[in-house]
């Protein structure tokens, strides 16, 4: 389409062939960017006018935070374990039930066209869903506290490491699995010893991570009442107590730093 | 003893190492479960999912289709507006930082500190920028916009870095005993090598943003968020229904659109 709006420019080379020189994309993508950006700008009242003017605000906050609060942290012990202990369960459980997902929407194990296109979309469905919104969800059906954060953390945990799980299912070295059922293998005892031999490092490794981002998302459950140290960052800014944010906040960079550490330590290990 | 027998017992006994992993983890299983407390489960709880379910197979069309400024496709496109502004001001602020924390370019301290500042820039959650910035601006879209920005850059400038570091310096050199200047050395040596990784990154990064954009509102930040909630705190499950349903749609889309473009620029 574009070649022929705009036609390949004819270069005569020295030898007497012509090439053509397809012309650059650049000019359109620049033109579409622009355009995306104008509209952006008069869709979200963007203006550098407000920004330079109230910027220091921010800096201001932050200055608050600094130093933090250090008696509030027996307080917020309790909502930090909490916090991880939602991540956890949720992880888990989540990566479990990510087994039989993943199995069952690879299209290479499962014969079924129907079953496995069913099992990617509950999967992409689930993906898209963002974690806070299933959160909320979920306090109207199990009630506010930690009970709603780990339904929410469980079901990105199924279609984060289910996607990637079926994927890396679906790429597998089908050769042993093959020989395997030749020889005279069930169809479970050669997926038993083929394929998942195959796909546990990074089954293992892709939870671990999993569990990693889960302990952020976990952070912020709290604000729509899901347990965890959500609902004190809510209640802390609302009465501008920015010098306890600031030890949330500590706290919150502290324990993650920790956690990826030792996953990644882990992880490691694993590939 | 045949030579397959000689390998298996050959091959590592991690029997005791897997067993203590085991129980930690098993432990560990243990110890969270006692966060969840199923007595705090409502008794209406089935009939409250029923209802969302019913809400969602029956959206509210007249909210989905119209074009009024309260409407599901208004506020979808705020939503868009909100992650697109945010990855720009994101990747803007992005590349001067992720030059200075590349410790193939900045002096190994100032990289290092850098890079403790991209950690702590990752950490704080979107809402917690979200609550700062609404008292910078206002509630309303601008706030989402600074809050996707900031929290974009923690990823972005970490994953540039990564793209800097392997740059090929091998290019560079040859350049240079060529006789080629400063500017040209950067136009043609480093701007083709990390262009293409950049914008893949950053394309990412806005179907990423896409779903923080979508919880902002939450927040009072603007986009689909604010609507989302009231609906669902008033039990309008058919609204509720709508907005979901325009929301993994647009964002269905989005992560079409941007696996795409990011195959074509691997391509090249």
């Amino acid at each position: 389409m574009y070649d022929k709006l705009f036609p390949p420019k004819k270069v005569l080379l020295p030898s007497g062939k012509v090439v053509a020189e397809k012309r650059s994309r650049t000019p359109l993508v620049l033109l579409i960017l622009v355009a995306a950006t104008v509209l952006s700008v008069r869709f979200t009242d963007f203006s550098l006018k407000v920004l330079f003017t109230r910027i220091g605000k921010f800096f201001g906050i932050i200055g608050e935070m600094i130093p933090p609060k250090w008696d509030s942290f027996p307080a917020l012990w309790q909502a930090l374990v909490s916090t991880l202990q939602m991540s956890l369960l949720g992880s888990m459980i989540g990566a479990l039930i990510a087994l039989p997902f993943a199995v069952l929407a690879s299209a290479n194990i499962v014969r079924s066209k129907a079953v496995v296109a069913v099992f990617k979309i509950i999967l992409s469905l689930l993906r898209t869903l963002p974690t806070l919104v299933t959160a909320l969800i979920a306090t109207f059906v199990f009630g506010l506290g930690p009970m709603a954060g780990v339904v929410a953390i469980l079901l990105f945990t199924l279609s984060y490491v289910g996607k990637l799980l079926y994927e890396q299912i679906e790429n597998v070295d089908m050769g042993p699995f093959e020989a395997m059922e030749s020889i005279g293998m069930t169809r479970i005892q050669a997926f038993r010893y083929a394929i998942v031999p195959q796909v546990l490092p990074g089954y293992l490794s892709t939870s671990l991570f999993c569990f990693e981002g889960n302990v952020r998302y976990a952070a912020i459950l709290g604000y729509v009442g899901a347990g965890g140290v959500g609902l004190l960052i809510k209640e802390n800014i609302g009465f501008r107590e920015y010098p306890s944010v600031g030890m949330i906040i500590l706290a919150l960079v502290v324990t993650v730093y920790l956690i990826e550490t030792v996953s990644e330590h882990f992880r490691k290990k694993l590939i | 003893m045949t030579t397959v027998e000689k390998q298996l017992l050959a091959s590592p006994r991690n029997l005791r190492y897997l067993l203590t992993v085991a129980i930690l983890v098993l432990g560990l299983f243990a110890w969270s479960l006692t966060a969840v407390n199923f007595a705090d489960v409502n008794k209406g709880g089935l009939q409250i999912s029923f209802n969302i379910i019913k809400g969602i197979v029956n959206p509210d069309l007249d909210l989905l289709l119209n074009v009024s400024k309260q409407s599901v496709l208004y506020l979808l496109v705020q939503t868009l507006a909100i992650a697109f502004m945010g990855t720009i001001v994101g990747a803007v602020l992005s590349v001067p930082l992720a030059f200075l924390a590349a410790s193939n370019i900045v002096p190994k301290p100032a990289a290092w500190l850098t890079r403790l500042l991209l950690i702590v820039i990752r950490t704080i959650p979107a809402l917690v920028y979200g609550l700062m910035f609404i008292r910078v601006s206002g509630p309303g879209p601008f706030a989402g916009v600074l809050t996707i920005g900031i929290t974009s850059v923690g990823m972005l400038a970490k994953l540039y870095v990564d793209a800097i570091e392997e740059l090929d310096t091998r290019v560079l050199e040859s350049m240079t005993s060529i006789g080629c200047t400063t500017f040209e050395k950067i136009r043609y040596g480093i701007f083709p090598q990390l262009l293409s990784v950049f914008l893949s990154v950053t394309i990412y990064r806005f179907d990423m943003n896409m779903r923080e954009a979508s919880i902002l509102g939450l927040v009072g930040a603007g986009g689909v968020g604010a609507p989302l909630i009231f609906a669902m705190n008033s039990y309008k499950w058919n609204q509720v229904g709508s907005l979901l349903i325009g929301l993994v749609v647009l964002i269905l889309l989005i992560e079409l659109l941007s696996n795409k473009l990011r195959g074509k620029l691997i391509k090249g």
